[in-house]
This record gives C-alpha cells, structure tokens and sequence, in this order.
C-alpha cells in the first residue's frame, strides 16, 4: 500500500511567484558535496534556486509555484546519496539566529566605533606628551563622544537590557557591573570634555564593549550550531504519520502536519509519532520507551498509544489526542513541571562571582572618592578618581572569563558527539558525584540485535536475513540488519501474524514465529536459558535455526561505566522494567546499585532522596518516564534517540550508538570548571594589580586600554586550553 | 594643522563606509554560511551560471 507523500505543509509560497523549501540533509561535509547537491537540484526543471548551507547542513530550494513535488526533491537528493528531509525551524532557534546576528550587527558597530576613537585617541595621548594646544585636544575629544555615544548606545543594548532585567528582580548579574562602568565612562568623558580636562575614556567604554561582544558572539554562534544540528536530526527523523483523508484513502504527511481528531493508521513495524488511542484492530505494541518495559502488551479498541510506540503485529487505526489527555502523560507532565521549577534555582558560576565582585568594586571606588576628598582633594578630582577605579576595574576579563571558556568547551564536546541544550549545563555537570542511568535504550541500544548469531551457519544467516527483508516485523528487521543482507529475495509471501516465507533453489524457506516453521522444541530450549529474548524461527527445507534476538547493551557499555567507577564517580541504575532484565544489565556491568520496576513517581522520589543527601545527580535516560527525573537531577543527557519529551529536557544529548560521548563530557566540564576559576583568579589578580594604580589616581587612559586588552587576551588563550587534552578524563 | 579639517572627515567617512558595507552584507546573509563560502572560493565552477539572476539570491530566499 503506497501512499502519497504530502510535503506541502513546508512549502512556503513567496510573493514573487515562487515557492521556497528548506531541506536538512544528512552527510553534506565537503566542498564536493556541496557543488554535487547544488547541481544535481538545480538541473531539476524550474528550479530558480538550490543552495547548500555548508554550516548549518541544509538546502534551500525555490522553484516556480506549481510545478515541482518537493517529495522530487528528496527522491533527487536519494539518487544522490543523501538523506533528506523537510525542515521547519522552531521558534528557539529561529530566536537563537536572530541574537547571533544582533549581536554580530553591536559588534560590528562597537568595533568600528572603538577602532576610530582609538585613531583619535593615540594623538591625544602623544599630544599630551609633546606640543598639542588644548583647543585641538578639545576637538579630538568632541570627536570621540560623537563617535563613542550613539555607538555605545546601540551596541551597549545587551549589557543594557539584560541589567535592567537584573535590576527589576532585585538581583544582580555580571551586566550590571559592566554597565555601571559604561555609563559612568561615558558620562565622566563628556563631563570632562566640556571642562577641557586631559583626559577623557571614551576610548576604553567602546574597547571594553567590543571585546565583550565578541565573546558574546562566539558563545551565541556556538549555541546557535548546536541547535541547527539538533533540529537536524529531529527533521531527520523524518517522523510521519499515515493519516486517513477519506475513509479509505490515505496519505503520509509530516508529523506537523496532524491534529487532534485524526485518525491515522500504525502498520506493523512502525513506530507511532502520535499520541492517541486506538479504534480498530488488534496488535501487540512494545511501550519500552515510553514505560522501560521490553516485554510486548496486548492492543485493542480503548488502548492508549504513545508517541516512541512500536506497533508489532497487526494494523490498528489511531485517533489522535491532544498531549495532555493520556493519563500517563498528564501524570508526567505534572511531574516534569514540578521538577522544572525546582531546578531553576541553581546561580551560575559567573552570577556568583559577579555577586562578590560587584559590592567589593563599588565600595573601593567609594573609598577612593571619601579618601581623596579627605585629604583636601577637590570632589571634582575625588569623583574622576573614583570612576575611574571603575573603569578599570569593568569586568571586561571577568565577563569574558566563563563565555569564553563555555564556548570552547561546546565546541570541542561538539566534536565528540555532544549537544548542549543549555549553556550552565557545562558547571553542573563538572560538579557531579553520581551518575544515574536507565536501562532500556541509554545502557542498551534502542534497536533491538541477534544474540546467538555464533551458532548459526553463515550461509543460513544470510539467507535468513534476505528473507527478512521481505518482513516489517522489528524482529525479523533485526535479523536483516544483524545479517547485513542488501538483496531481498524474490517472490516472498507474507502470511499475517504468522511469518514470511518463499523459495530458493525448489527448497521453501521460511522465517517467522517457531510454530509457522515447526521449531517450538529449539525455541523452548533457547528461551529456557534467556527468558527476556525474543525468537524468531527460521526453516530452510528440513534444517532448522532459531534466533535470539533481544536489546543488547551499547558495545563500550561496560567499558564507560567502568571508567566512571575508576574516577570515583557512584554508577546507579533505575530502570521501569522488570527485574531479571535489570540484575542481569547490572552485573554484566558491574553495577551494584539497581532498581527495576520503578515508576516516574518513584525516579524522582529516588533523584530527591539522593539530592537531600547531598549528592550531585547526572541523570541519562531516554523514555518518556524518565522525563521529570531528567529536569529534577542536577544535571540530565539524553541520547539521540530519546523521545521528543526527554531530549527537550535534558541538558546535554549525545548521538551515536556508544556511550562513551557520556564519559567524555563528564571530563570536559571538569577541565571547564577549573579553568572558568582559573580565569576568574586571572581577572581577580588583574584587579590586584590595576586598582592600587587607579585609587592612587595613576590609572591615564593609556593604562586602562593597556591593562584592558591584556587581561582579555590572557583570558581567552587561557580559555583555549580547555580543547587540548580533555581527553585525559578528570 | 588646517589639514585636519580635511584629513579627519575622510578618515570617518572612509571607517562610516567600511561600517555600512559590514551591516549590508550581514543584511545580506553573508555570514550565514561561513564554512560554506570558505569552500565556495576555491571551487572549480560557478554551480549554477544562468539559474542565479538578480532578486533571486539569498536574500531574496528569506522574504516572508
């Protein structure tokens, strides 16, 4: 049964008369790939533009209204050799996008603003030490502030917002510092400027905001890959639904594309992307990641169907619900937004430091100005004394100190298989003691895999896994895929619920449950010694195998975990199936600690019970059950493969099939952590230095943009060490 | 010294010029593929000669 496939919910049509289509396509990484997808789509028929984003992964095409399928596209992308899939931005990333580029615009604005004052600057400087006349100075000076005020004004809005933002809640950031120290910069320029006075900081005000919007930048570009990759893989999931549009007629959409009230149709072997119950048809359904249960539940008219389902055996008709209708669902929803609030309380790092910076700063510079004032300076003298103790003091290496280092470390965690969903995630993770796994689909592989494939002939296991191919059922997928066969075999014939079978060389083969090919016996032996596996009977003319087939832990399972034991780091497991499955994952691991059977409710309540006793939780989990204990630990990842739920809320997602990515971001953002306090001390020593220097009314314009851009610089290279030899864990 | 009266306003509007061409390729969407554009420069053929007519580039892909 072929449905037609209905993309039309991506097209946008635009107003001159074209229609515009954004791809994700997977494995575009060179050059050559580029000009080869550009000019395979663009030798389509009306195709008016097809251009490859290198960066972010993703085609865009435009062609005239009417005349394409954009399913033309992805089947011209597939001759190709690549995967593709219509793409619809969400709205955080398209959030994320437009702060880059804001940012991008106040950097390029205080860059430029900087750069010219500097060019007005340096002559006064030298002017002040040879024979410039004061009226000169005056107007290189009134040149400055024309430059340096609409400049600061418009690139300064960042700091600006965010501190007002702080302000309002009665807290303070690291914005309000810098802010403060702007302003006063500024207004203490233009103050002196009308009085003639030497020396004026517009220079520094604009320097300092160029160098912190530059961090910024990176920080924000990083984040903003990290989110194009990730909506990536969700649109490469390519999830569709079966939706009925007439009463027997049928269509694939896009999984967006579909409502509450659809009814759509779950064939065997798929996997549901809804949400909703069942209204016709019998099946049996594998709910293990939504509940962790591997074992098969019986499915009939009234049962509760979720997205991340897997339909076994027979058709069933689903009509959609709304999310928040299924009782497990309302149940763990309750808990996540629960858990969600708890968890917003932690202060970052930079927050923190920003706390005991702030008072100390501003009291010294209060000091300054009651000291001089005191021993019979002029307020005048006293007050531009004291501001500049802030100027100097502006946090420019200590607003750089964090961002820099987070943006290296996601770069580098990047490269290793790591996303970060949230940028503080890096400080948490480095601070935990225990790591809390699930079992079904984070310790083993969502797929399930042949176990006993060593006592089965090749020739056999071959052939079985072209037979397999004929068949949607998982097990006999995981047969074909644990086969590697390419070649389906012709002519097969699928008997419903029972098997497939066909014939090679006048010999009848066939594959299915053990009773269809008259191999109960074998199959009752191999079950005996592995109750939790699934078999699947092959027959090929009297010689009979069966297979086992069932999850198989991740291949460097035991060697990550081992790891985390070696570093002294506690390994718990909390899983919702069963425990004989569990005990066994547990001592193949060489886990102690492990419940089995534990219900949503019950993850968080163990989470809790561990955070009471003061211990830091990485949570890794991937159903839809282990959603609110992933927001309630101090710090979650999920992998790839995760539901929607679990990966929207965890903090990090690893892809591919190891867990090594866990282990390796574990030792990332340790090394971040020390060199985020090592950068912070850098800042703080700075201070040490340059300070005494401003109370004692030596700090000329000269020192500051000096002192300045070295701290910086010193904390970015030092920032930059963080990809080196991060491997070395801990 | 008159030749500051010349010399200055050249200079800003030489460093106003620079600033104006950074917002219009930004505007543009230069910056939105920097991997992409490194690659493009060293490529052998221009992909699409006769396809790529004025109004149809990347700015014009982003109109709503």
């Amino acid at each position: 049964m072929q449905a037609t496939r209905d993309f039309s919910h991506y097209v946008r049509h635009l107003e001159s008369g074209l229609s515009h289509i954004d791809l994700a396509v997977e494995g575009v990484s060179c050059a050559g790939c580029m000009s080869k997808i550009e000019r395979g789509l663009s030798a389509l028929p009306d195709v008016t533009l097809a251009r490859v984003n290198l960066t972010d992964r993703r085609v865009a095409l435009e062609w005239k209204q009417g005349t394409l399928d954009p399913a033309r596209f992805i089947d011209r992308l597939a001759e190709l050799g690549y995967k593709a899939y219509p793409f619809e931005p969400v709205r955080a990333e398209a959030d994320e996008t437009e702060r880059a580029s804001f940012l991008l615009r106040c950097l390029g604005v205080a860059a430029f603003a900087a750069m010219n004052i500097m060019m007005l600057s340096i002559p006064v400087w030298s002017g002040n030490v040879g024979d410039m006349i004061p009226e000169q100075r005056d107007f290189f000076h009134w040149l400055s502030a024309l430059i340096a005020l609409p400049a600061a004004a418009y690139s300064g809005q960042p700091f600006f917002r965010s501190a007002l933002r702080a302000l309002r809640a009665r807290t303070t950031n690291m914005d309000v510092p810098i802010s403060i120290g702007i302003v006063l910069a500024l207004a203490m320029s233009v103050a002196e400027t009308i009085h003639h006075a030497e020396h004026a900081y517009f220079d520094a005000a604009l320097m300092l905001l160029a160098f912190l919007l530059a961090g910024r930048y990176l920080d924000q570009s990083m984040r903003r890959k990290t989110r194009a990759v990730a909506g990536n893989l969700a649109a490469l999931k390519g999830e569709t639904a079966t939706k009925f549009v007439g009463a027997d007629e049928i269509s694939v959409v896009p999984i967006a594309a579909v409502q509450a009230g659809d009814i759509v149709l779950l064939r065997p072997g798929e996997r549901s992307a809804v949400d909703g119950s069942v209204i016709e048809g019998q099946s049996k359904i594998d709910q293990s990641l939504i509940t962790g249960e591997t074992l098969p539940v019986k499915a009939g008219p009234g049962t509760a169907v979720y997205a991340g389902t897997l339909n076994l055996s027979g058709a069933l008709r689903v009509r959609v619900s709304a999310a928040s209708e299924g009782t497990l669902l309302a149940e763990i929803s309750r808990l996540l937004d629960n858990a969600v609030q708890a968890r917003s309380r932690y202060v970052q790092l930079a927050d923190r430091a920003s706390r005991l910076y702030a008072p100390v700063v501003h009291a010294a510079a209060l000091l300054t100005m009651l000291g001089w004032a005191a021993t019979g300076a002029t307020w005048h003298d006293a007050i531009v004394t004291a501001i500049s103790v802030l100027i100097i003091t502006c946090p420019c290496a200590l607003g750089l100190a964090i961002p820099a280092v987070q943006t290296v470390v996601a770069g580098a965690m990047f490269r290793t298989g790591v996303l970060l969903n949230s940028g503080d995630a890096i400080e948490r993770l480095a601070e935990v003691d225990r790591v809390v796994f699930d079992k079904t689909g984070t310790l083993t592989l969502p797929e399930l895999d042949v176990t006993n494939a060593a006592d089965i002939p090749k020739d056999m296991f071959a052939l079985a896994g072209r037979l397999a191919l004929a068949s949607h059922h998982p097990v006999a997928a995981a047969v074909a895929r644990a086969s590697g066969a390419k070649a389906p075999l012709a002519g097969v014939e699928e008997i419903a619920s029972q098997g497939v079978r066909g014939f090679v060389d006048g010999l009848e083969v066939r594959l299915g449950r053990p009773s269809f090919c008259g191999a109960d016996q074998i199959a009752n032996e191999i079950l005996c010694r592995d109750p939790e596996a699934s078999v699947v009977a092959f027959r090929h003319g009297e010689t009979l195998h069966v297979f086992a087939v069932r999850q198989r832990l991740r291949a460097d399972a035991a060697g990550a975990i081992a790891t985390l034991l070696k570093a002294g780091i506690e390994v718990e497991i909390l899983s919702g199936d069963r425990e004989p499955a569990v005990r066994h994952a547990a001592e193949t691991l060489g886990i102690h600690e492990w419940r089995a059977g534990v219900t949503p409710a019950d993850k968080i309540a163990r989470i809790e019970e561990l955070k009471r006793r003061g211990v830091k939780v990485l949570m890794v989990g991937d159903g839809m059950n282990d959603a609110p204990a992933l927001a309630a630990a101090h710090v979650s990842m999920s992998p790839v493969s995760a539901t929607h739920l679990s990966q929207a809320t965890a903090d990090l997602v690893f892809l591919g099939d190891r867990l090594a990515p866990v282990v390796a971001a574990i030792g990332f953002s340790r090394k971040a952590l020390r060199l985020m306090r090592q950068n912070l001390w850098l800042a703080a020593g700075y201070n040490l230095l340059a300070v005494p220097l401003a109370i004692a009314g030596l700090a000329t314009p000269l020192v500051a943009a000096a002192a300045m851009s070295a701290s910086s610089l010193l904390v970015i290279l030092n920032a930059l060490r963080a990809h080196r030899g991060a491997r070395e864990f801990c | 010294m008159e030749v500051l009266v010349f010399l200055v306003p050249l200079a800003l509007t030489l460093g106003a010029i620079g600033l104006m061409g950074f917002l219009w390729s930004l505007k543009n969407g230069q910056y939105d593929d920097l991997e992409g554009a490194g690659w493009r420069a060293i490529a052998d053929d221009e992909p699409f000669p006769e396809n790529h007519a004025p109004g149809q580039g990347p700015d014009a892909a982003r109109a709503p």
